[in-house]
């Protein structure tokens, strides 16, 4: 690539801002989709268990049976709904109403006292959702735990468990989902932007004709290239800095790390979706085409494959492989580091490189199809 | 290396050029072999599909040559194009500016990426600002100028940095009238004060206007010179013949079975022909054209001699036409109102595309609508064939209001669209089972018409042909059959020759006039002017009004002065045009 006339250049440039601006659609996608989806992503997809409702059916009307209803209306993850029989709360939860059901038998009060240890309380759960009904089963185990706790205490005795296991959640102490869902979707928030709108931008000028009347110019291949990486670089940056804005200010997400590692990474991620949008747009020459191609082969995997929702660790291997070809995997990872534990160098670098060497195979193979002619 | 110098040499030469976009495809440019001089206006003129725009490409520098060589100032634009950008303008076909930048915008952006600037470029803009009159707009979205507005400013663009070649792909169309003959004054302007320009059209009446011709035709060049050198050939071989008693469609007919005459076409009350050799005329007496019958001798057009080379014109009987039965209107049905209009009116918004049109068309006529872009002559038309429903007033095809009752209409009219409409992922054969069977044709009746069809247009040979692959010139004939199978007894002609050569578009008239002959209604619209004068009857449409209605020779006469005593179409078209401007 040869001479690169900064007059040019910017008049290019100027020319592509002003398109921008003037296009009600791109100001759409830069700077109000990303909001929408951020809430959308932030409170809609909650992987946080909460007031599940269950079904509570106790036959004994003893204090020890009651004391373990308390407990479980106690419990913030339980919405208890008093049930009169057996089948009716069945019924209840083949019609989704209530997610699973605790039964206390008729006999508990009398068993329990005669220590044989073997009251029994009954946990149904539906299996339709599995998420759900293991929460349950868990969430019941331990409201069993705290009832039997209290109730020792209240016989003076000390049953001393073998074990005392205590549960520390770092990074993350809330464990509230929010937290790292929102980082990701910046993600593919960024992705959105970065790849749709630049695969749009080339294929435009096919269309329109316009292509044949620059190329007809003393314009350069570089110009032309950069021309329409740099308004969309600006852009994008500015749709991260409302996405940092809406997620600390508006939603509450912490953000630990440095703002120059979150700079330069993102600027890293934008140049690997600007270079695939841009690629797609150069090749296909179609805007419809290249918007569809640019859908599925960034938002797509930027969803399903970054590992921010879906744990990459737990997908199969041959998956967990092919994760390591889609930028947002790295940008997901990191924006979820810089936001929930801060600057972790060891990790933040290896990201680096790997969206490093994705933005150069993306912009390299863009400028490799870039052509001056028509053919 | 620099550009050589004007004045030595010529400043184009294209020698054995040939282009090919696939190893296997088609020659869109079979070795063409050409020179341009300096400071003149060179027209390459022929139909779509000739190789034109291709030829311009490559002298732009936007294609590679197969093989062969192209110089441009003595350079070669495809490996030399960074020394020669400079030097040459181009604008391609499509409006190539970004209609979402304003007029200033576009120009300053040209003039950045032409290295236009300081002193120069505030001069170079006052210059060209004044040249297009596109002053008052500077700060008007290109989006929404008018299309000759938009050619303006397409060229002003390409003139930024005073390039010595500038080359102009149909820079005619889509313009009115009005602003082809400004376009065409400051392109001569231009020339005459050296720059080199090549102009390409489809239109060999704008052909003529030019210094010299290059006639394109399935990527060659057939002939090359002057237009009077081109049209010398053709001296003492047109004559109109006048004073016509009985139909001029009958004698047009018999004209053109006599085999001294190449070519020949309906020219208002007159008939023109073209004969094969001069001094050889036709035998007056078995035209049988009236007693007072003559034959005068006209001067020649371009396009006379287009069809000469391209071996004349197709004869004058239509083999679809003799296929159609006469047309029986029902007695209810008024023949002087096979189609009207009344008062019709189309509003989108606060704007009338139709505003308050109301005509008569009667039985075997052949009808014209005439009008510049976006004049509002589709949209009547669409009106009148059912497609579009009028705002106010009523469109009536045989008596039948197209509001009320559209289905019943459609099934008697045939109506061939303006864009390619036909399916072009299926077969020839395919679209018309397709078609007749939209139609109701079933069985036996069905073949049989589909075999008529392949015989009246020649289709045979592509009847398992892909229907997007076929040559333009096959596309339309395809699909004015399939308008017709049903044996409708109005048929509607959007557009029907834009872009074919010469002699299909003589075939297409044949076989509108062979229609008309047994009785079947036509409108038609066109943009080409001598079209207009084949029309029995036309009527122009300038910003959504019907501004005139007459015969072609009304028309004409309506705008004749004593100064100016025998006016074109084009003529008559620019001054009522202007009148209603007034």
């Amino acid at each position: 690539m040869k001479k690169l006339n900064p007059r040019r250049l910017w008049a290019l440039c100027r020319k592509e801002s002003y398109q921008i601006v003037r296009d009600p659609s791109s100001i759409l996608v830069a700077f109000i989709l990303p909001v929408i989806l951020l809430f959308v992503m932030g409170y809609a997809i909650n992987l946080d268990a909460d007031h599940m409702r269950i079904g509570l059916l106790r036959e004994d009307p003893g204090p020890a049976a009651v004391r373990l209803e308390q407990t479980l209306r106690a419990s913030r993850y339980f919405e208890v709904h008093a049930g009169t029989s057996r089948d009716g709360l069945v019924t209840r939860m083949a019609h989704g109403e209530i997610r699973g059901i605790v039964i206390v038998k008729g006999d508990f009060t009398s068993k329990l006292k005669q220590g044989h240890g073997d009251a029994a309380i009954q946990v149904l759960t539906d299996g339709a959702e599995p998420n759900t009904a293991a929460f349950i089963a868990a969430y019941a185990r331990g409201a069993f735990d705290t009832w039997q706790q209290g109730l020792a205490a209240d016989l003076g005795a000390h049953p001393s468990p073998a074990l005392d296991l205590r549960l520390r959640t770092w990074f993350n102490p809330s464990n509230v989902s929010r937290n790292f869902l929102v980082p990701g979707s910046i993600a593919v928030v960024m992705t959105i932007i970065g790849a749709l709108l630049t695969s749009l931008v080339v294929a435009r000028e096919w269309e329109r004709g316009t292509m044949e009347a620059l190329l007809a110019t003393p314009v350069t291949k570089a110009e032309l290239l950069m021309s329409k990486i740099i308004p969309y670089y600006i852009l994008g940056m500015l749709a991260m800095v409302l996405c940092l804005g809406v997620s600390v200010f508006l939603m509450g997400v912490p953000f630990r790390g440095s703002l120059a590692a979150l700079f330069g990474l993102s600027t890293l991620f934008l140049g690997c979706a600007l270079g695939m949008g841009l690629f797609l747009s150069t090749v296909l020459r179609s805007q419809f085409n290249a918007a569809l191609a640019a859908l599925t082969s960034a938002f797509l995997p930027a969803l399903m494959l970054s590992g921010f929702v879906f744990e990459i660790d737990s997908m199969p291997k041959i998956l967990q492989f092919l994760t390591r070809i889609i930028p947002a995997r790295y940008f997901a990872s990191s924006l979820q580091t810089l936001f929930q534990a801060g600057t972790v160098g060891a990790l933040l670098w290896v990201n680096a490189l790997g969206l490093g060497l994705l933005m150069l195979f993306w912009l390299g193979l863009t400028a490799w199809k870039t052509r001056r002619t028509l053919d | 290396m620099t550009p050589g110098p004007a004045g030595k040499g010529p400043a184009i030469e294209v020698s054995d050029l040939v282009k090919r976009f696939h190893a296997d495809g088609p020659t869109a440019l079979d070795h063409v072999m050409t020179a341009m001089a300096h400071g003149r206006i060179t027209g390459l003129v022929g139909p779509d599909g000739a190789g034109k725009t291709t030829l311009l490409r490559t002298l732009a520098g936007l294609l590679r040559p197969t093989s062969g060589s192209v110089r441009i100032l003595g350079l070669d634009p495809f490996t030399q194009g960074d020394l020669l950008r400079d030097q040459i303008g181009y604008m391609p076909q499509k409006f190539g500016l970004y209609e979402d930048l304003t007029v200033l915008e576009n120009l300053t952006l040209y003039a950045d990426l032409r290295n236009v600037t300081g002193a120069e470029r505030q001069r170079s803009f006052e210059k060209m600002l004044a040249f297009t009159n596109l002053e008052p707009f500077t700060g008007r979205f290109a989006a929404k100028l008018s299309g000759g507005m938009k050619q303006k400013l397409g060229l002003a663009c390409s003139l930024l940095g005073t390039p010595r070649v500038l080359l102009l792909d149909e820079p005619g169309v889509g313009v009115d009238p009005i602003s082809r003959r400004e376009l065409w004054r400051m392109v001569r302007e231009l020339a005459q004060g050296g720059m080199t320009v090549v102009w390409s059209t489809a239109y060999l009446d704008e052909a003529e206007l030019c210094d010299d011709v290059r006639l394109m035709n399935q990527g060659q060049v057939m002939a090359s010179g002057p237009p009077q050198t081109l049209l010398g050939q053709m001296r003492g071989r047109c004559f109109h013949l006048v004073n016509i008693a009985g139909h001029r469609r009958d004698v047009l007919q018999r004209a053109l079975r006599a085999p001294e005459v190449m070519d020949g076409v309906i020219q208002g009350a007159n008939v023109r022909l073209v004969l094969r050799e001069a001094g050889q005329r036709p035998d007056l007496a078995q035209l049988e054209a009236g007693p007072g019958a003559a034959m005068v001798e006209v001067a020649p057009h371009l396009e006379d001699a287009f069809i000469s080379l391209l071996g004349g014109g197709p004869g004058g009987d239509s083999a679809l036409a003799e296929f159609m039965p006469q047309v029986e209107l029902d007695p209810r049905i008024d023949p002087r109102a096979v189609i009207e209009a009344r008062q019709l009116t189309k509003r989108f918004g606060e704007f009338a595309a139709t505003d308050d049109v109301s005509f008569k068309v009667a039985k075997g006529e052949v009808f014209g609508l005439l009008g510049p872009n976006g004049a509002g002559k589709s949209t009547t038309f669409k009106m009148e064939c059912g497609l579009l429903k009028p705002s106010e007033g009523q469109a009536l095809v045989m008596g039948i209001d197209l509001k009320s009752s559209p289905s019943e209409a459609r099934q008697r009219l045939g109506y061939m669209a303006q864009k390619f409409s036909l399916y072009a992922q299926l077969t020839v054969r395919k679209n018309l089972v397709f078609f007749s069977g939209v139609y109701g044709l079933e069985g036996e009746l069905q073949q049989v018409k589909i075999q008529e069809m392949v015989e009246a247009f020649a289709l045979a040979p592509f009847m398992d042909t892909l229907t997007g692959e076929l040559p333009l010139g096959f596309k339309q004939r395809l699909a004015l059959a399939c308008a017709v199978m049903h044996e409708p007894q109005v048929i509607f002609l959007d557009e029907p020759t834009s872009g074919v050569d010469p002699v299909t578009r003589r075939e297409f008239w044949t076989h509108i006039n062979g229609l008309a002959q047994k009785g079947v209604t036509v409108m038609v619209t066109t943009h080409f002017m001598d079209e207009a004068e084949y029309c029995d009857r036309i009527g122009l449409v300038y910003r959504g009004k019907l501004i005139a209605l007459g015969t072609p020779d009304e028309l004409k006469q309506g705008v004749a002065t004593p100064e100016h005593p025998n006016p074109t179409m084009e003529d008559a078209f620019i001054e009522l045009v202007t009148e209603a401007d007034r």
